[in-house]
């Protein structure tokens, strides 16, 4: 009997002090969670796309209770309505939803560019992207595999002449498919009038156009024309801003004079409301 | 000096716990899918195996052996590492929550994996005093972390070949960690011919 005593106390006594001591750190160093988490993660789509940045709509509700400068206007798929009642909650002004798209930056279709190995491994574009850097000429546009179609929600992405494209009108601009594109072809952008480089490549100039006959040369044409001063070339490649790209005076003058016809002009979409 | 540098060394290299004792296997095949993943699934296991030494050593030595209770070691261990990670992530969450966030799910995971316990366990084993102990945990977890990463990179491979159907998903997996633990069995043999 004394064996086994000697032996349970040592570990009861141990465990009670355990026990005590995370009982009083619970009780003392606990974070209280906001309660106004809940109430804000109602409002929210529950979609967990991370449009916002923030981890899921949990993540995104923590983020609206505990720090103020969070904007309301981040839920994209939620639109003006999720706004209006975000920001009747936390009781801030309201602010309009600026709505995005995503566009494929690439123009390399079929006729364009070709490939550079024959691919026959399996559909997938990050399978690729592995095993030869990229299958056609170009190592930074589209490998026309269509991860990105497969993990649209909206069936928003198709395949044309072998590279995505994004029927605006059915995307909500969620991101998944920024996220499954290998190669960071697709970004998100406001859905307003602006012009966009539909072309990736860093390569410098020669180099793209040996491989890809409507790749960005880098021949700053379009910086020049530019009213707004919108347009750098960065790594021989254009890039808009899309914050200086509004109310253009001259819109679509960077287009008209890009000798490869790598930039396209955008519109927004049209609106059921 | 050098005596750390061969503990810190046979503990990443040739005893690695992952890869030659076969502990921790369940977070090495099932968080090692993606590399960020791994990495703070590793980071979390460091962390852990350090506090959990610093705190069970001095409780072998100076609680459990001279009131010979040493074959109470394996269940004293496992309470106080369950009940240490729990107030270390109280503690966290209060006073330092980017970290609390960063090792997020990992640390309460962890509380009760096998290669924190062997750590702690290997290290009273080894007759270790306090300071070697820590570099041995240190060790310990830096090689977790070695295997951890380079099995990630092995499997995102794996993701895009072209795998027999009767292989896929945990067979080939497993074949993979086998054929990847081999390659540790290099290193055996290195540390002796380094320092002799």
């Amino acid at each position: 009997m004394n064996e086994i005593l000697t032996a349970v106390i040592p570990v009861v006594i141990i465990g009670l002090i355990c026990a005590v001591v995370l009982v009083a750190a619970s009780k003392f160093m606990g974070v209280k969670e906001n309660e106004k988490i809940p109430q804000i993660r109602e409002c929210l789509p529950g979609a967990n796309c991370g449009a916002c940045g923030f981890a899921g709509c949990d993540g995104y509700a923590k983020a609206l209770a505990e720090d103020s400068k969070t904007a309301t206007n981040l839920c994209v798929p939620g639109g003006d309505s999720v706004s209006r009642k975000l920001s009747d909650i936390l009781g801030v002004e309201f602010e309009d939803v600026i709505e995005q798209v995503a566009f494929v930056r690439c123009s390399g279709d079929c006729a364009a560019t070709e490939d550079r190995v024959e691919y026959i491994g399996i559909s997938s574009c990050a399978a690729a992207k592995q095993i030869f850097g990229s299958k056609g000429q170009c190592s930074f546009g589209c490998l026309g595999l269509g991860d990105c179609a497969k993990v649209c929600p909206n069936d928003a992405i198709c395949l044309e002449g072998g590279i995505a494209r994004v029927n605006t009108n059915n995307c909500v601009g969620c991101g998944l498919c920024v996220k499954a594109c290998p190669n960071n072809v697709i970004v998100l952008t406001p859905d307003v009038q602006r012009a966009i480089t539909s072309c990736s490549s860093k390569d410098k100039g020669g180099v793209t156009r040996k491989s890809c006959k409507n790749g960005c040369i880098g021949c700053k044409k379009c910086e020049k024309v530019c009213p707004l001063g919108a347009v750098k070339i960065v790594d021989n490649l254009a890039v808009i801003d899309s914050s200086k790209c509004s109310d253009c005076p001259d819109f679509g003058a960077c287009a008209r004079e890009c000798t490869t016809g790598c930039i396209s002009l955008a519109y927004p979409k049209v609106r059921n409301t | 000096m050098t005596k750390f540098i061969i503990i810190m060394l046979s503990a990443v290299f040739i005893n690695n716990y992952v890869l030659s004792r076969f502990l921790g296997i369940c977070p090495f095949l099932g968080v090692s899918k993606k590399l960020n993943q791994a990495v703070g699934m590793s980071v979390a296991v460091i962390f852990v195996m350090l506090i959990a030494t610093a705190v069970t050593w001095p409780i072998q030595i100076y609680l459990l052996d001279p009131n010979s209770l040493g074959y109470l070691q394996t269940i004293v261990f496992i309470l106080v590492i369950a009940a240490l990670v729990q107030l270390v992530e109280i503690i966290l969450k209060r006073y330092i929550p980017s970290l609390h966030k960063s090792l997020g799910v990992y640390l309460p995971l962890i509380t009760t994996n096998c290669a924190v316990l062997g750590v702690t366990i290997l290290n009273i084993d080894e007759g270790y005093t306090f300071a070697e102990a820590m570099v041995n945990s240190l060790g310990s977890g830096v090689g977790f972390l070695l295997a951890m990463v380079m099995f990630s990179g092995v499997r995102s491979k794996i993701e895009g070949a072209d795998v027999p159907k009767a292989f896929q998903g945990l067979p080939i997996t497993l074949v993979a960690a086998s054929i990847t633990s081999l390659s540790f069995l290099g290193f055996s043999g290195v540390i002796e011919n380094l320092f002799a």
